[in-house]
């Protein structure tokens, strides 16, 4: 190259005419193009190299327009005296030609007086490539951005050297560390030996980011080989495959017969076209066509096609077996190198590992994050049905109601901070009216009863949910978290939580010391767990146990409505919203014993954790995760029938 | 003291196999079927149906209002009989298209290709074609109407000793129970459940050989069985509540300690006339859904269970009559008005479609049944009777806390 370079200088000093051609003295760019102009007309992918080089390395301020103005299609060389342009189509067939250098239009052209450069697509990765080490130094870092995910997206050998170039003035910390870790990953690829190479492998092997792995898993494809005979020298092989051990027979044998170097085994269906291929006077092979409906039969009538030539003989079990033996079937890495392929082996069961702990950890974020939730949607029930005793089917619905307050609200006040933060006390409002309505029409009647007052809070569950639909419309309405909820918390690529999580658990956890602050602290805790214990005695103390049955069961919606409101911002909002939870809920205060807010506790992360551990071993599947998780409860109940954290003695009733 | 002849004792049972001889009798004569065509075949069909969940209410009836166990799980077994039996249907009739099919080729089938072929048109809409274990027997009515019986009858005894034997009770035993009916839904919603998903079993109107038979006369024949099986269900219940058996069950709903302090096996009944009844629930639910035509896991919801107790309190439970007239009469008024045909009542401001407001008034009029009439339907047969309540002034009848009150428990 460089002797052609040398060339080209001589022919740049015998060629001052071009130069006073292009009609001033300071056009440097236009000057190096006429320099080059046969190569750059030539445009082939072989040969273009030195223009772009020289381009690319001349440091003049236009080169990188030129470049991407080539690139795309944009420069024009005008017919009269070979100068390239920039041009833009201003009119039908008349195009605008702006100077490289200063920038200017230089005239309206004809179309006919121009001809564009059509770079093919080998040309124009070549300037990709060249373009690369521009915007790997660009003053602007969004620019640099730009680049590095270009290059991530799709890397090429050529553009390792340019990367570590640019790393030196590199200013920005975050972009450094992602050029260096991408120079890694190049290096690891594209490396110059293989001691660079694995060394690049090694100090990748703690990381494990998605891009880390990929790289890793590009570098250790393989591809399924057949030789005859033994593996070929040359070839990297990852593993020996013997058929009937790590493959099928069946499979091993379809392998060689669609490389040809067997006979193939006819299918049943094979058979039976080349049966019907060969029907002569409603007999095929000698046997009736009405007794070919076995395949006893029907291989009978193919021996006799075979043995009369007209159709191919099924191999053999022998010559199957036999064939199998000559071939060796063979995984083959597309690297060539061993030790390369083998570091990169060692690397990834190290990352493995390390993302094996990752993801325990994510799935403990997760088994947390579900876990708050079922503990926000049964804490109202473990107020009414633990602390009353009262089964109130029409929980769900509390939650739905809150979901919808929280939905109207958004309606009212579009900034959803302030809607969320006013949707919260007012879901609180709507539904501990609706508690204590409910509580005062229905369910003071039917204290002692608890079937009952299951099947009366049901029947106002589904006139609940069916006035829902008619107010909103079957459709789900969306209920918008406030911005800076968007977004998750990543810690790298494996383990991340979403915001909005992160605050139904710190919600989840201010009402479990709500709870307790109101259980043991206040006068209404005080009354409710005298009520609870021993209503007469209670009552004969001054305690008026109505009212604090019907506050308890306001309070108890009260925290359903609120819990509405957290559900609603990552579940969308719909009529059923509260029939998806209410059996869980029950399941929660079941689980964890009834009558004990740890109970809920207790029982809420166990379900939480338990179905993401299930959903963990069959990810594609929730809904077997649920019936598992169901079942399991069911079959815990029959060890623990009164939940994990029982009361005991006379707390307990019975 | 010499016992009075069965029938003496229960003399509603005449009455209502009267009754409902009375109304098949009506529902032929004047069927599309018999030429009159008064009754359109869908009606004919509705009624059916009607008779099938009546049956099933009378097995809620016996586990919740003689027994006490309010199982919210019943329908649970009552689908799953209607996909035993929906199976054979399914393959069945699969068959005879696919036989069909074949015939013209020129190279007849061999039996392991009609199978593939089967197999093909049966699981291809859940991206298989193999038949998964459970249809090992679907080849087979015999079989299959025993797999009717046998897996929701082992399903219910399994349940229900896990159950009984730890001694759930009450609405612990209600919420386990609903779980239980939950986890199935969810399992059959699964596409490899191999029961085709959420897509269910469908075309079970057309009985495999029968294509010739107008649907008109089918459904005759399936209102018949109908009859037939809530004759027998009904008869059978009252045997079963009348004796010493009915007594003690009785005895549990009131006072479960008591009777087991009394020596006798509390969870040994409770187990018998759970499984009973699941088995009742599972023949009712063979002979609906061929009337339905389709049977998808939606239908056993938990939802679904739940308004199995709502026909029943409504209708009035601890009597048996009461189920059946529960069942039919929400049952019927449901359809009559989800199906539009109710005119609205326009407010002015607002029109009142029932279409909406169906729900919202079952919901609400059954809050009132519970509140105001625990006795149902079924109780207004005691003003014509005459029957008198006991006077106990207000007491309740035991210790228990959820044992019932006098006014509920006197029938």
């Amino acid at each position: 190259m460089r002797v052609f370079l040398l060339a080209l200088a001589a022919i740049l000093s015998l060629a001052p005419s071009l130069q006073a051609q292009s009609g001033s003295g300071n056009t440097p760019v236009q000057d190096l193009l006429q320099v080059h102009r046969a190569l750059i007309e030539k445009g082939s992918r072989k040969s273009i190299a030195p223009a772009i080089d020289a381009i690319a390395t001349s440091g003049l301020p236009a080169a990188q327009t030129v470049l991407q103005t080539w690139q795309s299609k944009d420069m024009w060389q005008r017919e009269e005296d070979g100068l390239f342009f920039r041009a833009e189509e201003i009119a039908k067939k008349t195009y605008r030609l702006y100077d490289f250098d200063s920038g200017d239009a230089v005239g309206d052209y004809d179309k006919d007086a121009l001809d564009q450069l059509k770079p093919n697509s080998g040309v124009r990765a070549m300037i990709g490539t060249a373009l690369v080490v521009f915007q790997l130094s660009d003053p602007d870092p969004a620019r640099r951005r730009d680049a590095l995910d270009a290059l991530q997206r799709d890397a090429e050998a050529s553009h390792l050297a340019p990367l570590r170039a640019s790393l030196e003035g590199e200013t920005d910390p975050e972009i450094k560390a992602r050029k260096e870790q991408l120079a890694t990953l190049l290096t690891l690829r594209f490396g110059a030996d293989d001691t660079a190479r694995i060394a690049a492998i090694e100090s990748i092997s703690t990381d494990i980011s998605l891009d880390a792995r990929a790289a890793l898993n590009m570098l250790l494809t393989t591809s399924r080989e057949i030789a005859q005979g033994p593996v070929p020298q040359g070839v990297n092989v990852a593993a020996i495959l013997t058929p009937g051990e790590d493959m099928p027979e069946a499979e091993a044998y379809a392998m060689l017969a669609d490389k040809g170097l067997a006979p193939p085994r006819l299918s049943p269906d094979d058979i039976r076209n080349t049966l019907a291929a060969h029907i002569d006077g409603g007999k095929v092979g000698g046997v009736p066509l009405a007794a070919l409906n076995t395949d006893a039969a029907r291989a009978t009538a193919y021996a006799a096609l075979v043995e009369a030539g007209l159709a191919p003989a099924q191999p053999t079990e022998a010559a199957i077996k036999e064939a199998l033996a000559a071939h060796t079937i063979y995984d083959a890495y597309a690297e060539p190198s061993a030790a390369v392929t083998a570091a990169a082996e060692d690397a990834l069961a190290a990352i493995k590992t390390r993302v094996g702990l990752n993801q325990m950890l994510d799935l403990a974020l997760d088994g947390i994050s579900l876990a708050s939730i079922f503990f926000l949607a049964a804490i109202g029930l473990a107020i009414t049905f633990g602390v009353m005793g009262v089964i109130n089917m029409a929980h769900g619905e509390f939650i739905m109601m809150g979901a919808y307050t929280g939905y109207v609200v958004q309606q009212l006040i579009p900034n959803y901070t302030v809607s969320i933060l006013v949707a919260l006390p007012l879901a609180f409002a709507v539904t501990f009216a609706a508690g204590v309505a409910m509580e005062r029409l229905v369910i003071r009647w039917l204290y002692n009863r608890p079937l009952e007052t299951l099947l009366a809070t049901f029947g106002i569950s589904i006139a609940l949910q069916q006035i829902a639909k008619n107010i909103f419309g079957t459709q789900a309405r969306p209920l918008t978290s406030p911005g800076w909820l968007d977004g998750a918390w990543v810690m790298n690529d494996v383990v991340s939580i979403s915001y909005i999580r992160i605050a139904i658990f710190v919600l989840a956890l201010t009402f479990l010391a709500l709870f307790l602050f109101i259980m043991k602290r206040t006068r209404l805790g005080l009354e409710t767990r005298a009520v609870t214990q021993n209503p007469r005695m209670a009552a004969s103390m001054g305690i008026n146990p109505d009212r604090v049955n019907m506050l308890t069961f306001g309070l108890g919606s009260g925290i359903a409505g609120i819990a509405g409101v957290a559900i609603g911002l990552f579940a969308k909002v719909t009529s059923e919203l509260g029939s998806d939870y209410i059996v869980q809920s029950f399941m929660t205060v079941v689980v964890g014993g009834v009558g004990n807010i740890w109970g809920t506790l207790a029982g809420a992360a166990m379900i939480g954790f338990l179905q993401k551990g299930i959903e963990w071993m069959n990810p594609s599947n929730t809904l077997a995760a649920q019936t598992y998780m169901i079942i399991f409860i069911i079959i815990f109940i029959q060890f623990r029938p009164r939940g994990i954290i029982a009361l005991k003695g006379r707390a307990a009733g019975d | 003291m010499t016992r009075q002849p069965f029938i003496a004792r229960n003399p509603s049972l005449l009455i209502f196999l009267a009754c409902l001889a009375l109304f098949t009798l009506l529902v032929t004569v004047f069927s599309e079927a018999m030429g009159t065509g008064l009754i359109s075949t869908s009606f004919v069909k509705t009624l059916g149906k009607t008779l099938c969940l009546c049956l099933v209410a009378i097995a809620m009836d016996l586990v919740w209002g003689y027994a006490g166990i309010l199982s919210l799980g019943h329908f649970a077994f009552f689908g799953l009989g209607g996909y035993m039996i929906g199976m054979w249907l399914m393959y069945a009739r699969t068959r005879d298209i696919v036989v069909t099919s074949m015939a013209n080729a020129e190279i007849p089938p061999t039996d392991a290709e009609v199978i593939s072929g089967i197999g093909n048109q049966i699981f291809g809409v859940v991206g298989s074609s193999d038949f998964p274990l459970i249809w090992a027997f679907s080849h087979s009515l015999t079989l299959q109407l025993i797999l009717v019986v046998a897996v929701p009858g082992l399903l219910a005894l399994v349940f229900g000793w896990l159950a009984f034997r730890s001694r759930v009770t009450g609405v612990y035993l209600s919420i386990l129970t609903q779980a239980m009916t939950l986890a199935l839904a969810l399992y059959l919603f699964q596409n490899d459940s191999g029961l085709r998903g959420n897509n269910g079993l469908s075309g079970l109107q057309n009985l495999p050989g029968a294509d010739a038979i107008p649907q008109a006369t089918i459904s005759l024949w399936f209102l018949w069985a109908s009859a037939l099986a809530l004759a027998l269900g009904y008869g059978f219940a009252t045997w079963v509540v009348s004796g010493k058996f009915g007594s003690v069950l009785r005895g549990i709903r009131d006072d479960e300690a008591r009777v087991r302090f009394l020596g006798y096996s509390v969870e040994g009944y409770k187990l018998f006339i759970f499984t009973v009844t699941a088995i009742i629930a599972a023949i009712a639910g063979a002979l609906y859904y061929p009337q339905a035509g389709i049977i998808n896991p939606a239908e056993i919801a938990p939802i679904a269970s739940i308004y199995l107790a709502v026909w029943v309190a409504i209708g009035g439970r601890g009597r048996l009559y009461g189920a059946v007239i529960g069942a039919a009469f929400v049952s019927l008024v449901s359809t009559w008005f989800t199906g539009g045909q109710v005119p609205s009542i326009p407010l002015g401001f607002y029109t009142v479609d029932w279409v909406d407001w169906w729900l919202v008034l079952l919901g609400l009029s059954f809050v009132l049944v519970t509140l105001f009439a625990p006795k149902g339907i079924g109780g207004l047969f005691d003003l014509i009777t005459d029957r008198q309540s006991p006077m106990r002034h207000g007491q309740d009848l035991g210790p228990d806390q959820g044992a019932l009150q006098e006014k509920e428990a006197d029938s």
